[in-house]
């Protein structure tokens, strides 16, 4: 097993193209790596050019201690699971399993001890026998996990692997997925995993650690906690969250002990968030997560007050749709809370929780409440 | 039940009444259907029955007798036609044109695979022009090129040998194949071939073992067409071959009527029968991948 390492990489279609725009992102032995964001953001790119399936058009990609840009896909010690499977449709499940090994001349019984143990891993024994147009999307996936699997490869690569699958065995792939990977690191070979998606839930719950791209740029790499609470830009904190943060067009004024004007309302800023604050005041992004714009009594102090537009009860939670200033708020609330005689058209005050509000630099998105 | 039992029954031969009607005239129109279908069918076939109804007539018959149903059925066609007026019998001519087949259309499927595979999938210098020019010889008529091209073999020396009929065959001559491999690999999802580079395959491997079985249909389709093409090829050996002993059945069958004076009908007749079994046989065997490779562009996963 080893780690992995993008420095300064770009690509440059021959079409003039620039996709990818000089990354650097160092993986660690064993660590399960999500590369997430928007489609079109490149992820998949970058994946394909650690793969080999696409040439790099400027940096290095390093495997180990060893520089792989001009390597064949083959000789990088890599295995990759492709997202509509890519199974060899001709071949029955275990030829598709042993390709790799039988391209390589391994000994027979080699190769036949490693297609048991695979197969007993993911449970697909009794499909052995099964040509792939005979699979469910599920065994299907199962089988190319197997596949590459088999090789025992330095670094796995997932290029969306479960966005053919229905949400609910989407679900049970995942914890198959994170369950394996564990289980290989339990077992001292540890694997070194790539993992491509664009659904956030699966970003989160998977990775060890998160890579949010966005036009071929990386906005930030962090544990999944780090990416929540305290996002490095105005993307991060957009993208990252159900439902996704209200984020509006705010001056800051740092007098008085600090405000924050949004239309013609005005809040002052609580120790909480004063204490964080880098920014020198002036035009400002301000953020919050709905669930942290708690609905407080009219008149409250350093609240704002919109007015309902729609209700949409969930059940176990409620997602209150509000307009501020002409900004679209949302505000989330547990549906113990909620006053169950509220109606569209109703005026509310919310508090933006200070410890969680975020400030970012209008100019550069970057986030400006992160302290020294 | 007594009670609702008429009520219901009065319902249904209602609808059965409607039913019927509607029952009759579908089968009133689908009689027309097969009709004017089997005449026109029986039409386009009659020159084929009537060929194999003659090859058993005597020679006498065939202008006497309109039908096709031979009065007194011989096989006096076949025995004669088969011995021929040459010291060889038919089995020298169609063995001949085994040996321009077989090359010809296992040169072809080897050429043609090859030459679509690195247009469909590799990027190269003058790929463009290349791909232009393959285009143009589609488009080019055959009779263009067989005065140079006979000067050229006349030149190598192969006149009156079977190598001017295969060898352009086994460097991807036939354009059309070469085009038609292209358009169903462009149709074939590239994901397959990099799951296999990534198993460690190179690009021959991955040729050999992921995208000829994932051609197959097509491939099959350019051997069959080419079989059929060459059996049928009448030019090409006339412009070729000389020799008698190195006729295809092609030229055989024109060796008949040349030969004889008084042409004995019945035994070309019976011969052009055998001429074309092979080829309605070798269709009827592969029509099954014949037709998925012609009517389906893309491989299901």
């Amino acid at each position: 097993m080893a780690g992995l390492q993008l420095n300064n990489v770009d690509k440059t279609y021959p079409n003039g193209f620039k996709a990818v725009h000089g990354i650097d992102l160092e993986i660690e032995d064993g660590e399960f790596m999500v590369l997430v964001g928007p489609s079109g953001c490149a992820k998949s790119t970058t994946l394909r050019m650690i793969a080999g399936l696409e040439t790099i058009s400027g940096g290095e990609v390093r495997i180990g201690d060893t520089v792989v840009n001009d390597l064949a896909p083959g000789k990088r010690g890599i295995a990759m699971v492709f997202q509509n499977y890519a199974l060899y449709p001709h071949m029955k499940v275990t030829k598709n399993l042993d390709f790799g090994l039988r391209l390589k001349r391994r000994p027979k019984d080699e190769i036949a001890r490693a297609t048991t143990e695979v197969s007993h891993t993911l449970e697909i024994e009794e499909l052995l026998d099964r040509l792939p147009k005979e699979l469910s999307g599920g065994q299907a996936q199962r089988v190319a996990v197997g596949r590459a699997l088999i090789k025992s490869p330095e670094v796995f690569l997932f290029d969306e692997p479960l966005s053919n699958l229905d949400a609910k065995l989407r679900a049970s792939m995942r914890v198959r997925i994170t369950d394996l990977h564990k289980r290989l690191k339990e077992e001292g070979r540890p694997a070194t995993v790539v993992y491509v998606t664009h659904d956030q839930v699966e970003a989160m719950t998977m990775g060890d650690r998160i890579c949010v791209m966005k036009d071929g740029h990386i906005m930030q790499v962090a544990d999944p906690v780090t990416l929540y609470e305290r996002p490095a830009n105005a993307f991060v904190g957009g993208f990252i969250g159900m439902p996704e943060m209200n984020l509006a067009d705010a001056t800051l004024s740092l007098d008085d002990g600090g405000r924050i004007r949004l239309g013609d309302q005005v809040i002052d800023i609580e120790p909480d968030l004063a204490s964080r604050l880098t920014h020198k005041g002036g035009a400002i992004t301000f953020g919050i997560r709905p669930q942290h714009f708690e609905l407080v009594a009219p008149g409250a102090a350093n609240a704002l007050t919109g007015i309902v537009r729609i209700v949409e009860f969930l059940g176990h939670e409620v997602n209150l749709h509000i307009e501020i200033e002409g900004n679209a708020f949302i505000s989330v609330i547990p549906s113990e809370q909620f006053d169950r005689s509220m109606r569209a058209g109703d005026t509310v005050a919310l508090h933006p929780r200070a410890r969680n509000t975020q400030i970012f630099d209008r100019d550069t998105g970057q986030n400006a409440s992160l302290g020294g | 039940m007594s009670v609702t039992t008429p009520e219901v029954t009065t319902a249904t031969s209602g609808l059965t009444a409607h039913q019927l009607r509607e029952q009759r005239r579908a089968k009133i129109s689908a009689t027309i259907r097969y009709v004017i279908l089997a005449a026109v069918g029986l039409l386009m076939l009659y020159p084929l029955i009537w060929l194999i109804g003659a090859s058993f007539k005597t020679n006498s018959e065939i202008f006497a007798n309109p039908g096709f149903i031979p009065s007194e059925p011989t096989l006096d066609g076949y025995i004669k036609g088969w011995q021929t007026s040459t010291p060889y019998t038919f089995a020298r001519f169609f063995w001949n044109t085994f040996l321009i087949i077989f090359p010809k259309v296992l040169f072809t499927a080897i050429s043609a695979t090859m030459v679509a595979y690195g247009f469909a999938r590799f990027e190269f210098p003058g790929k463009k022009i290349l791909f232009a020019t393959l285009i143009a010889i589609l488009l080019l008529p055959n009779v263009v090129t067989r005065i140079p091209q006979y000067l050229l073999f006349r030149d190598i020396g192969w006149l009156d040998s079977f190598l001017p009929l295969w060898v352009p065959s086994a460097f991807a001559g036939d354009a059309f194949f070469v085009f038609m491999l292209i358009q169903f690999l462009r149709a074939v999802p590239r994901d397959m071939e990099e799951a296999a580079r990534v198993d460690g395959a190179n690009s021959f491997q991955t040729l050999i073992f992921i995208v000829v079985p994932l051609l197959k249909p097509a491939i099959i389709s350019v051997c069959l067409f080419q079989f059929m093409w060459t059996m049928n090829d009448f030019l090409g050996p006339l412009i070729y071959i000389s020799s008698v002993e190195k006729y295809p059945v092609s030229l055989a069958l024109k060796l008949s009527i040349d030969t004889t004076e008084a042409f004995e009908w019945n035994r070309i007749l019976a011969m052009s029968v055998l001429a074309i079994t092979p080829a309605l046989a070798v269709f009827f065997i592969a029509q099954k991948h014949f037709i998925e490779g012609i009517s389906s562009g893309g491989v299901k996963g």
